[in-house]
């Protein structure tokens, strides 16, 4: 069984290389490690992410050079922004994002980042967020929580001021009408930690950092954050359901340095393009509950501006 | 008794002949990754991990976990033989390992902490067998209150590490933590001390830079002058009857740092937002504490090598724990592992050990077979690394130094990090000269980044009543100990003072 | 030392007083119903550390601490030369990183240690300044895909060659 499972991925390796091959005739190849800078760091769900890619492109050998995973999570993902702004091989620099790409500019102004500089590579897929609770809280739909909240003193956890799930939970205060105490941590797996260990009462998470818990039972999912109700919990109502127009996701995307060649850029996108259509990174998508959103490059520039607008409006919000 | 078939399962598969190979060849490589400075296990899983995709997933948790093993025999090479610690898990290492390799017994620093190192895989492997699901739930009671209660514990046990100055003691402690603060505040999400807006200072000072800037180069350069660059680590020789003395000796001496590292390190690193650094500082705090003579402690006694590395091992099993049985990750190694068992397809989490028995106990029982073997390649590497310090020193040093850059470099991949190792360097030679002890900051800048995120969230959950760390149940007693702990040494000094007025002055 | 005892506590406490002020960015309060505020760590034990140089003064002028007791210079000839020797070596090092890349600076820092401050033959020398970065190359580049410094562009081809051979 090992055997046969083997060779075959030593021969579909050896065909994707082959094609590789052919279709790159005399256009940009690396010819040194590729800077794969990452926006967070070491373990949380972007590293994961980051690192997930990395071992694709290994396993199936796309890379006549290898991806370097480098984590630079200072400052919100500052500090990766300002190395991809300032990379000295524009054509061997390319970050994994996640919404901080947005947020981060915005909130610190004198980092001198303009995003539409960026060369956009791929958008691999888009995280939703949903709203738990602890079994042991006995509250089963979101009607319930909103009067437990009403209550007051009503504690929840998250990874910081200004990061997405606190955006989440600022507008859940102000659309609501609810006064909530808001925990920072340092990552999305402390935060479940914490609500499986009821340090906290609720928590808005994405999936796959909650998932463990959620299949044991421990924990229980109110309201998902995304556009339609989520396949992996069929019986979650939307936010949209209550009657709210709105929608939260986390992007899981890559980018390039700003003032990366066409060729270079050409490559990148056809290098994550092969990694999205793979079996792993759909079968990835599919139990850590991401949602497909393929964009070519033209459509990602546009996103990044609604994006912009949009957390421009949320920011203000939380008064930032 | 089904564990005990599904782990001797999970031992026999161990021991087919390719995984003896991968696990022979991982721990020998996990020995030399942990045993560089700036490269720790976390460098090694992160980077074999897309290597094991070409291996069958049963091997390439055998071969992981050997790395992860062999790393964590390793950090204590470093702290010894060239007075760095590779990692901060081995930090308390050097407190004693370098000391006595000064003196001439590094085979016998070298020796205690290979024992040492086994004995505590070994408790905390038969512990994580035993106790795994129970313990789980003691890590989920351990909220940000008792965190830092336990982060009090820690430095408490420390108070005693000082020098005789009080005042340089608790600058360099204030120092450290001051240090551990720079870069980006968790709770008011908002950066912080980033020093002269250069961007380097987003991501903090890391504790391996002030680290080996403080070991590797300012203690370093003072070796070389305060000895007029005729310094000789070692005469010491090495054969198989050497190692048995020594281990004899390292036991009968160390025997209680053993014990102590063994169950207070696992006890620590089960909790994910503690880990293996504060157990194995605490492990060695405590060992100094009842021991009979706790002057010899940092002037090379066995047992400050055997308590923090029978206490590092033990813990880094122990952080394995939450990440089986939790899916929450202890350490960036075992984060980085988190990863890998994504990519497998597990889930990681509570139904682990119900859904996939075979690979949790498959995985402990490769633990079991690595620690044995790397016990074995760790002694049988003993003599080249005692032959390294045989070398000229004007070798030895500048092999230190470039050592030194590159861990600088390679724990950060930034530049600025490297210039900031050797400001620190320079400091450290200037303050070391005068008598500032040194370690507290360094173990500062280690607790730091635990201690104050988790004091804040508490007094957030306690809407700023700071009460709260003593009517919790568990952070209660760890907080009234800690206290006392800490005021110990003042009534002591008060007592001496009332007996013997003559006696010296104190500072 | 006694010199240097008073000049160094006076640094510290600037050191101390720039902690303070560069804390003030953010809160250093205590918010009623929060606990502290942002800047309120740093601030408060930067304080500490300057109240502790007033007491390591107060040591200096009562004498009582042995670097203040001590009437030797910091610094004697030999330690002059040595900290010029070793700690310019260093420095000549990690600025020539950038320049010549980690594993030049690396060979060039070999070769003036061994040959001229360790007064090591020319053999030995030459043995080890070659064969340690490429030994380094190997093992970071290769084995741990940790990438280094590769300095200015000039070194590109030199590496190129070397990245042919690894991959």
């Amino acid at each position: 069984m090992n055997l046969t499972k083997r060779t075959f991925g030593k021969l579909a390796a050896a065909t994707a290389f082959a094609s590789m091959l052919a279709s790159s005739v005399a256009a940009f190849e690396p010819n040194k490690p590729i800077d794969f800078v990452i926006m967070a760091g070491a373990g949380g769900g972007a590293d994961q992410i980051a690192r997930f890619l990395q071992s694709v492109a290994e396993k199936k050998d796309l890379t006549t050079r290898p991806l370097v995973p480098n984590n630079k999570g200072g400052g919100s993902g500052a500090e990766a922004l300002i190395a991809l702004n300032n990379a000295s091989d524009k054509d061997h620099t390319i970050l994994v994002t996640l919404n901080s790409f947005f947020t981060t500019p915005l909130r610190q102004e004198n980092l001198g980042i303009d995003i539409q500089t960026f060369t956009p590579v791929a958008m691999m897929g888009v995280d939703p967020f949903v709203l738990w609770v602890h079994k042991d809280s006995g509250i089963t739909t979101f009607e319930q929580w909103l009067d437990e909240v009403k209550k007051g003193d009503y504690i929840m956890g998250g990874t910081g001021k200004g990061q997405e799930d606190s955006l989440v939970i600022t507008y859940l205060e102000q659309n609501f009408d609810l006064k909530i105490k808001y925990i920072p941590y340092s990552g999305g797996g402390a935060v479940a930690k914490d609500l499986a260990g009821k340090q906290i009462m609720a928590t808005v998470n994405n999936p796959s950092e909650t998932k463990g818990f959620y299949q044991n039972g421990d924990v229980v999912p109110l309201l998902a954050f995304s556009d339609e109700r989520m396949p992996a919990f069929p019986d979650v109502p939307t936010i949209k359901e209550k009657g709210k127009d709105f929608s939260y996701y986390n992007q899981r995307a890559v980018v390039g340095a700003p003032g990366m060649s066409d060729d270079a850029a050409k490559y990148y996108q056809d290098l994550f393009k092969t990694i999205y259509e793979t079996e792993e990174w759909q079968a990835y998508m599919e139990s850590e509950s991401l949602s497909p959103l393929w964009m070519d490059p033209e459509q990602q520039k546009a996103y990044w501006k609604t994006q912009v607008e949009n957390h421009k409006k949320l920011l203000a919000e939380m008064g930032e | 008794m089904e564990i005990l078939g599904l782990l001797t399962d999970g031992i026999f598969v161990s021991l087919q002949p390719i995984n003896i190979m991968l696990i022979l060849v991982g721990v020998t490589l996990g020995l030399f990754i942990g045993a560089m400075p700036g490269l720790g296990s976390v460098n090694g899983v992160a980077i074999l991990l897309p290597i094991t995709f070409l291996v069958p997933p049963g091997s390439a948790i055998i071969f992981l976990a050997a790395i992860y093993y062999g790393a964590m025999y390793g950090g204590a090479i470093s702290s010894i033989t060239l007075g760095i610690p590779g990692a901060s898990t081995a930090v308390a290492t050097t407190f004693d390992g370098r000391p006595l390799a000064l003196k001439g017994r590094a085979s016998l620093a070298l020796v205690t902490a290979a024992v040492a190192s086994f004995i505590g895989g070994s408790v905390a492997n038969v512990l994580f067998t035993i106790f795994a699901p129970l313990l789980a739930k003691v890590a989920l009671i351990f909220g940000p209150p008792e965190i830092f209660a336990l982060m009090l514990l820690a430095f408490a046990t420390f108070v005693g590490l000082g020098g005789d100055d009080l005042p340089k003691t608790i600058l360099s402690i204030c120092l450290g933590l001051v240090f551990a603060a720079v870069g980006f505040d968790e709770i008011s999400g908002a950066p912080r001390l980033v020093f002269f807006d250069i961007s380097g200072f987003l991501h903090g000072i890391n504790f391996l830079v002030l680290a080996i800037g403080v070991y590797g180069i300012g203690e370093m350069i003072w070796t070389i002058e305060s000895t007029r660059g005729e310094i000789t680590t070692t005469e010491a020789k090495m054969s198989v009857k050497g190692i048995v003395s020594d281990a004899k000796e390292g036991m009968r001496r160390g025997w209680k740092g053993t014990a102590i590292g063994s169950f207070l390190g696992f006890f620590v690193g089960i909790l994910p937002a503690a880990g293996a650094t504060p157990g194995s500082l605490m492990s060695y705090g405590v060992s100094k504490m009842i021991s009979k003579n706790p002057k010899e402690f940092g002037q090379g006694h066995p047992g400050g090598v055997a308590a923090p590395e029978a206490a590092n091992n033990s813990a880094s099993t122990g952080a394995m724990l939450p990440m089986l049985t939790l899916g929450i990750p202890g350490s960036p190694t075992t984060a980085i592992l988190l990863g890998g068992m994504v990519i497998w397809g597990l889930t990681p989490g509570p139904r682990l050990f119900t859904d996939q028995p075979e690979f949790v106990w498959g995985l402990i029982g490769s633990f079991y077979i690595s620690n044995v073997f790397a016990l074995i390649v760790n002694l049988s590497f003993i003599p080249l690394f005692i032959w390294m310090l045989r070398m000229p020193f004007t070798v030895l040093a500048p092999l230190i130094f470039i050592l030194s850059v590159v861990g600088g470099y390679a724990a950060t991949q930034d530049m600025h990090d490297v210039w900031l190792m050797l400001i620190f360097g320079f400091g450290a030679y200037f303050l070391r000269k005068l008598d500032y002890p040194l370690a507290p900051a360094v173990l500062a800048i280690v607790l730091g980044p635990i201690a104050e995120p988790t004091l804040r969230q508490s007094l957030l959950l306690s809407s700023g009543d700071a009460t709260i760390f003593l009517t919790r149940p568990i952070a209660g007693p760890i907080t009234v100990i800690a206290i006392i702990l800490i005021l110990l040494p003042a009534f002591k000094m008060l007592k001496d003072r009332m007996k013997g007025p003559k006696s010296n002055p104190a500072g | 030392m006694r010199l240097g005892e008073i000049i160094t506590a006076g640094v510290m406490a600037l050191l101390s007083i720039y902690l303070m002020w560069k804390s003030t960015e953010l809160n250093v309060g205590y918010i009623t119903g929060e606990g502290p505020g942002g800047g309120a760590w740093p601030f408060w034990l930067a304080g500490i550390m300057l109240v502790c140089t007033g007491f390591i003064a107060i040591n200096w002028v009562r004498r009582s601490s042995p670097p203040s007791q001590s009437e030797e210079p910091l610094l004697d000839g030999y330690g002059k030369k040595m900290l010029v020797l070793v700690g310019g070596g260093l420095l000549g090092f990690i600025a020539l990183v950038d320049i010549i890349s980690m594993y030049g600076a690396m060979a060039v820092f070999l070769l003036y240690y061994l040959r001229f401050l360790g007064r090591h033959s020319w053999s030995l020398t030459l043995i080890l300044t070659t064969s340690l970065p490429i030994g380094f190359f190997f093992f970071f580049e290769a084995l741990m895909r940790v990438t280094m410094p590769k300095g200015l562009p000039f070194t590109e081809p030199f590496f190129n060659i070397l990245y042919n051979i690894i991959y």
